[in-house]
């Protein structure tokens, strides 16, 4: 068996690799569950079917799709554009954070007062706070040639650490008793993201990702941006040579990414989590990778990849209750999933071949 | 606040400590990416390291077969990297990123039983009247047999490299792939070696924290080791030397702001906890800026296939 590399990458191939991938990692994680010493049936069924379409879960996993889907497209969508120009900013965890405690901070600000305009203020500290974050790994990739990848990625540590700082310091709830943790901005109006349309999940950051998918599809289809994007990260040299400049290719990336990564953090704080705690983040920004590629960089693809993620979670909580499955296994499902789906995407760019065929 | 309370020979004593876990895996990553392969899984193969030794050392209550098996779940690890990347030829960064999800999601899944545990103790290597010399004696001396191990490793990397044909081979397929393969050497073999023993490296590394650093299973307990390995390699220039240097460097911070921490420093904690990372960044700055990258091996993260 050997490979033969495609003259271009397959289309039916690129469609079809990350269902083949899902199925695969379907296949593992029964075997996996089946190891746990539960039924791998009852334990798929219970993640993929049950939240959607039983009677008793759906009621309430259902708006639960969206809320747990908004903030892991956002990110998607930016790290996305970053994906495709080869910049690796794989510190969206950070940037979320960052994005959450910038817009709790301003909202708290203007407690108690109840002005219409403090909302639209923490959505614009929430991205530019993503942005400054983001802006440290894309400013020294450009000005001294450090690797983004790992800069992105330790600042990730630091954003915990501070994040921590302010639940147990300047943002700590004054009435919260000694607790550690900033007030709860569900419960101040003027600051809350609350559900727009009642039973469905549907917040602001919601409409904020489907915004961003559009916004990505025109800007990569429609938009000289858009091309430099894809040309770098397909040919480098031929985008330098095409003028596309590449310093302030990777700051639009790192900018783009940490600003919809702080947004997401942003709306999440002052709605589905309502407060900064110590464990505010729950690795959104990570999985958000996994989404991106699933959803092979593409806008559609990234929300069609959110949703199927946010229903691992939905349905990953569901078996914890139902079955006592172990909420890591959820992570390990995902992260296999991502495995499968590198694994498969040969099949876009190369032909498998039986036997030593002389044919070149 | 009370700086008198840190005493510097115990410090220094502890830094050995602290900086091994890195040393080993930064050592065995330093290997791969001469071969040219990027494997961002470090943290990942670390981690499963860790809850592998763990979990045998505690089973068998022997440490020895829990550092064993704890390489031996690294380089599994790294071979899925291996396979993944080398045969079918994945992006090495998205792939290395997949290790580390993946690693910290199996590893939590199989801690579950183990936390709160102790496990069995990690011999000190008896070095007899060496041990009892002033100062010197608790720096050098008195350390369990994985430090010395580490430093051994160090110094059998930098040999390899530096003077065998097997070295030389190792760089030649870093360095370029393609001549490489013309002369007839396996570069996916060659790379597949190098990737499977930066696994056992790292899987060391991780059992060294949850066996003897630390002792305990947390999730999640590598806290980054992995990422600031991968920066020790770029801070070394992918020389071994300086791999020691790095590691110390981070080690000899680690342990600084843990016994400030402790003396009560009027810094607040959260700070103190976030110095290494941000003293690993502004390094990696340093190392960066002026030479711009012309260490790194040239096929660092490239695709290698045969078309014929």
């Amino acid at each position: 068996m050997r490979l033969e590399k495609r003259p271009e990458p397959s289309r039916a191939w690129m469609v079809a690799t990350p269902v083949l991938a899902v199925i695969l990692t379907m296949i593992a994680g029964g075997v996996m569950f089946a190891l746990l010493g539960k039924d791998p049936f009852v334990a798929i069924r219970t993640i993929f079917w049950d939240p959607l379409f039983n009677e008793q879960f759906a009621a309430y996993s259902r708006p639960q799709l969206l809320v747990k889907a908004a903030p892991l497209i956002l990110i998607a969508i930016g790290l996305s554009l970053g994906f495709r120009a080869g910049v690796w900013n794989i510190g969206a965890e950070g940037q979320y954070i960052i994005g959450a405690i910038c817009g709790a901070a301003v909202g708290l600000a203007f407690y108690p007062a109840d002005l219409f305009i403090v909302f639209p203020l923490m959505v614009l500290a929430g991205a530019l706070g993503g942005f400054l974050w983001a802006m440290i790994p894309g400013l020294l990739r450009v000005r001294f040639g450090t690797n983004e990848i790992l800069v992105s990625l330790l600042l990730v540590y630091v954003a915990e650490q501070l994040v921590a700082s302010m639940a147990l310091g300047p943002l700590r709830n004054p009435e919260g008793g000694g607790f550690p943790g900033s007030r709860n901005l569900q419960q101040y109006s003027a600051a809350s993201n609350g559900e727009l349309i009642a039973g469905t999940g549907m917040h602001w950051g919601v409409v904020a990702a489907f915004i961003s998918v559009i916004f990505a599809y025109i800007l990569l289809n429609r938009h000289l941006t858009g091309f430099h994007i894809r040309l770098a990260g397909q040919s480098p040299r031929a985008a330098r040579f095409g003028g596309v400049n590449p310093g302030r290719l990777v700051l639009f990336c790192m900018g783009v990414s940490g600003a919809l990564a702080g947004l997401a953090g942003m709306f999440e704080v002052s709605g589905p989590a309502g407060q900064i705690g110590i464990d505010f983040n729950v690795g959104y920004g990570f999985t958000a990778i996994i989404v991106a590629f699933l959803g092979r960089l593409h806008p559609v693809g990234i929300l069609l990849a959110g949703l199927l993620m946010a229903l691992t979670y939905i349905g990953g909580e569901l078996a914890q209750f139902m079955l006592g499955l172990p909420s890591a296994s959820i992570q390990a499902f995902q992260g296999m999933l991502l495995f499968f789906l590198l694994a498969v995407d040969m099949l876009t760019n190369f032909r498998v071949r039986i036997g030593r065929g002389a044919k070149i | 606040m009370n700086l008198s309370a840190i005493d510097p020979v115990l410090l220094i004593a502890s830094l050995m400590v602290a900086a091994t876990p890195i040393i080993l895996a930064a050592i065995g990553e330093l290997v791969v990416e001469k071969s040219g392969v990027l494997n961002l899984g470090v943290e990942g193969m670390m981690i499963t390291g860790a809850i592998c030794g763990f979990g045998v050392a505690v089973e068998s209550g022997s440490p020895v077969l829990g550092f064993a098996l704890a390489a031996i779940g690294g380089a599994v690890l790294a071979m899925l990297f291996g396979l993944l990347t080398q045969v079918l030829l994945s992006n090495q960064v998205a792939t290395g990123l997949a290790l580390t999800l993946f690693g910290l999601g199996i590893s939590a899944l199989i801690g579950q039983s183990y936390r709160g545990i102790s496990p069995p103790a990690t011999t000190r290597l008896d070095m007899g009247p060496l041990s009892d010399l002033p100062v010197i004696g608790r720096i050098l001396f008195s350390h369990d047999w994985m430090v010395y191990f580490a430093l051994a490793l160090v110094a059998v990397v930098w040999a390899f490299l530096k003077f065998t044909r097997g070295g030389l081979i190792l760089r030649a397929v870093g360095e370029n792939h393609e001549a490489a393969h013309a002369l007839g050497y396996k570069v996916v073999r060659i790379r597949l070696m190098a990737i499977a023993f930066g696994g056992a490296c790292a899987g060391l590394g991780g059992a060294y924290i949850s066996l003897v650093r630390v002792p305990q299973w947390t999730d999640g307990m590598t806290a980054g080791a992995g990422w600031i390995a991968l920066a020790i390699v770029v801070f070394a220039s992918w020389r071994a030397g300086r791999v020691l240097l790095g590691a110390y460097l981070f080690g000899g911070i680690t342990v600084l702001q843990l016994n400030l921490q402790a003396a009560g420093v009027p810094v607040p904690v959260e700070v103190l906890s976030m110095s290494p990372y941000l003293i690993t960044i502004a390094v990696l700055v340093l190392m960066t800026s002026g030479r711009r990258g012309n260490s790194a091996p040239a096929m660092l993260g490239r695709l290698f296939h045969a078309s014929s």
